[in-house]
């Protein structure tokens, strides 16, 4: 079904998402929340300084976009690549656990 | 005996309907008790696999609201706007540690960790490894790391009851023991997970109610986020951080939203990254993305759990700006005692006392409020009065030269003094600074709706918050406890050959040991725990996180190289942290620590050292063997498409 070649590609593909929201990561926390934080404080966001809105608020906003935005992509490559298909066995299992799931849900 | 306890039964009955507080928070905790259990007798767990990962089958939309109960923790609930209310923008390290962890362990580990599709960390890294002796060292560091955290949970369990619902700290740890005991042995993972969904609303609910009302009442904005960055209520163009900076700075303190001071990045730096890598490597998180049916679901729950995380983590800075503000404003400078006198004509004519206020028959208003007096007793909030003016002088620095304690009379009554203040136990002196306010910064959250004057049904939501918040946790850390013992050690090593029953007996006796081992600490905290918690996570940077990384995207990577590293990583930082924090408590200062970084914040380098060692240690010795190295190209693809074709 995958070639060794197609497992190469999404694993590159996977790093490079990784690496370009890592460092979006980084810079975000480390960058404006400590590094950059004195200049940044010179200016003002409402009554927020700037570098003190990073460290208590933007860090943590970007954190859960930068999740979201990795699930997004890595769905769209899993479909690229054909590995968002179960095999045969592994969707039975996952048809049953859904059931049981409802079940709880029901409560 | 009997007699007896039912006549104690009764006075606490009186005492505790007495006034209208207690029975809103009596109301709540028994409400939010009973849903707990109900979901607890409902999904009882009936194989290994149900008891560890659930089936392997929550959705992930449940999986990323119990991930979040199960991380947000007695102290995220109760402690973090205390200590960012204390420190201000130096604070933020653990607001960014601990969410930030969550993208590391979103992009780097909890996907392949799914894949790998067995139940425990020790798991991975005893097949990764094949070595049983790696299998054994990851697991004394999630035994040791869970149950230095368990132990201050239960704390917060019993502080809480001793608080709100009139018993003693002792019998608080022993009802959370019970209740804890109901859903995580019978329930196991399953009965946890489920329970944790309904402690999720419980906390966010408590947290947000008080921050929404504060919020309103000094901003006038109904979202917090918004109102920290506002102007104060009725004072046009003044800022409320701007105004909290300049009253601190007024009475001696540092500013609040600034760290002015020199040579303080590096260790911030070292320490966040100790707490981020440190939350990405703790075993009872990571255990949560196994209970998802497949890894697409496990990269969902991770967005989910941050997301709920985030909307109490961003709410916390506000709730502790506006604590500290409402608390200075309300007690810096006030009288403690106001002259209770019958006012008549003649008397408003010629006042004998300066009074602000007067009504004709009525107590004389601007002295302290009454919150004040009422934590005044727990000996977490008090005041000497160094300077006899019988005002409230709050100033930089300690009360004391030693944590406050309440004089207690012979006959167990609080020792008060002429005023009727609570006084300190006679073994204390008061230190040289000009300081008379003592707090205990865990209070901030639990007081700060008394302190915002809300209604009593607030302040008894806060109570059970801060249950549900300590609770959860409790229980998926027991079940990280119990797993090690009988899925890793029993089954693994031990006894390979034993039926899924008695693994099943296992788990259900190891939690209930690890209970009452947790209890004990509960009732009888070693003086240590609160600094133990913190060095877990340095512990878990140090140790683990190289090790699950390395082994994901690093397939050459050996055996020998993730044991040494992981020793060197654990040793180096356990001996700074002994050093410093048991050895030589004295020489804990800036200029002897190694390039300025704390003991917190070591676990950053521990981790460095792990990867270096580990890695020239494995370019010394031979690769892993095939079926290793493809077990991890396996683990890189979400599905089994290609399974098939290699084998």
């Amino acid at each position: 079904m995958s070639s060794a070649s197609d497992r190469k590609a999404y694993w590159r593909s996977n790093l490079k998402i990784m690496g370009v929201l890592l460092t979006i990561w980084f810079l975000v926390s480390y960058g404006c929340g400590i590094i950059w934080v004195d200049s940044l404080n010179k200016i003002q966001l409402g009554g927020y300084k700037l570098g003190f809105w990073f460290a208590q608020q933007g860090s943590i906003f970007t954190f859960v976009i930068i999740i979201l935005v990795y699930v997004i992509l890595l769905n769209k490559l899993d479909r690229k690549y054909g590995f968002d298909q179960d095999t045969p066995a592994e969707q039975e299992i996952a048809k049953q656990q859904a059931k049981e799931g409802e079940k709880e849900w029901e409560l | 005996m009997g007699t007896l306890m039912i006549a104690s039964m009764g006075t606490w009955f009186q005492e505790m309907f007495s006034n209208e507080q207690n029975i809103w928070s009596f109301g709540w905790v028994v409400f939010t008790f009973s849903i707990y259990i109900g979901i607890a007798l409902y999904t009882r767990a009936g194989s290994s696999k149900e008891f560890y990962v659930a089936g392997g089958g929550v959705p992930p939309l449940a999986n990323g609201l119990a991930t979040a109960a199960d991380w947000m923790s007695a102290a995220s609930f109760l402690g973090m706007a205390g200590l960012i209310s204390f420190n201000g923008y130096n604070a933020s390290t653990y607001l960014m540690g601990w969410t930030g962890g969550y993208v590391l362990l979103a992009l780097c580990l909890a996907p392949y960790l799914r894949k790998f599709g067995k139940f425990t960390v020790p798991d991975f890294i005893g097949d990764r490894y094949y070595s049983d002796k790696a299998r054994v060292i990851a697991l004394l560091c999630a035994i040791f790391i869970s149950f230095t955290y368990i132990a201050g949970q239960m704390r917060g369990v019993g502080v809480v009851f001793s608080r709100f619902l009139n018993v003693s700290v002792e019998k608080g740890v022993l009802i959370g023991m019970a209740i804890v005991f109901c859903y995580a042995v019978l329930g196991g993972m399953k009965g946890i997970t489920y329970t944790q969904v309904a402690q999720y609303c419980v906390l966010i609910f408590a947290f947000m109610v008080p921050a929404f009302f504060i919020s309103i009442q000094l901003t006038g904005s109904p979202i917090p986020q918004i109102g920290l960055g506002a102007e104060i209520k009725g004072q046009e163009g003044v800022y409320l951080l701007d105004k909290l900076d300049q009253i601190l700075v007024d009475l001696g303190f540092d500013k609040y939203t600034e760290n002015l001071s020199e040579g303080w990045k590096l260790n911030m730096f070292a320490t966040t990254c100790a707490l981020m890598v440190g939350t990405a490597g703790l075993p009872h998180v990571i255990i949560r993305f196994f209970t998802v049916p497949n890894v697409r679901d496990a990269r969902k729950s991770a967005f989910y759990a941050l997301f709920f995380i985030a909307i109490l983590y961003t709410t916390a800075p506000a709730v502790a700006a506006f604590s500290m503000f409402n608390m200075i404003n309300t007690v810096s400078e006030k009288p403690y005692k106001v002259e209770k006198i019958e006012v008549t004509e003649t008397q408003i004519a010629t006042p004998l006392v300066a009074v602000t206020e007067v009504t004709e028959g009525v107590e004389i208003a601007d002295g302290l409020p009454a919150w004040f007096y009422n934590w005044e007793k727990t000996g977490l909030l008090n005041w000497y009065d160094k300077n006899n003016d019988g005002k409230i002088q709050y100033y930089p620095g300690e009360v004391m030269d030693g944590k406050w304690k309440n004089a207690v009379t012979e006959d167990g009554e609080v020792a008060r003094g002429l005023l009727g203040q609570v006084l300190p136990d006679a073994s204390l002196k008061a230190s040289e600074n000009e300081n008379e306010l003592s707090v205990d910064r865990d209070i901030m959250v639990l007081a700060n709706p008394e302190i915002a004057n809300l209604h009593p049904w607030v302040i008894g939501l806060v109570a059970a918050g801060g249950l549900a918040a300590a609770l959860s946790t409790a229980a998926g850390l027991l079940l990280v406890i119990s797993t090690s013992v009988s899925h890793d050690l029993m089954k693994k090593v031990i006894m390979p050959e034993m039926s899924d029953k008695t693994e099943l007996f296992y788990a259900r006796g190891a939690s209930i040991v690890a209970i009452a081992i947790a209890g004990y600490f509960g009732i009888n905290p070693p003086g240590f725990v609160a600094e133990v918690v913190g060095f877990a996570f340095g512990f878990a940077a140090a140790s683990f996180f190289p090790a699950i990384l390395l082994g994901i995207f690093y397939k050459k990577f050996n055996k020998q190289g993730a044991i040494t590293g992981m020793l060197v990583g654990l040793l180096s930082t356990a001996g700074y942290v002994i050093y410093f924090k048991f050895i030589n408590p004295s020489a804990n200062v800036a200029e002897n620590h190694f390039l300025g970084i704390g003991p917190n914040g070591f676990g950053f380098v521990g981790m460095i050292l792990n990867f270096v060692v580990g890695l020239a240690v494995s370019a010394m010795t031979p690769e892993p063997p095939q079926e290793i190295q493809n077990l991890v190209e396996e683990i890189r693809i979400p599905n089994n498409a290609g399974q098939a074709q290699d084998h």
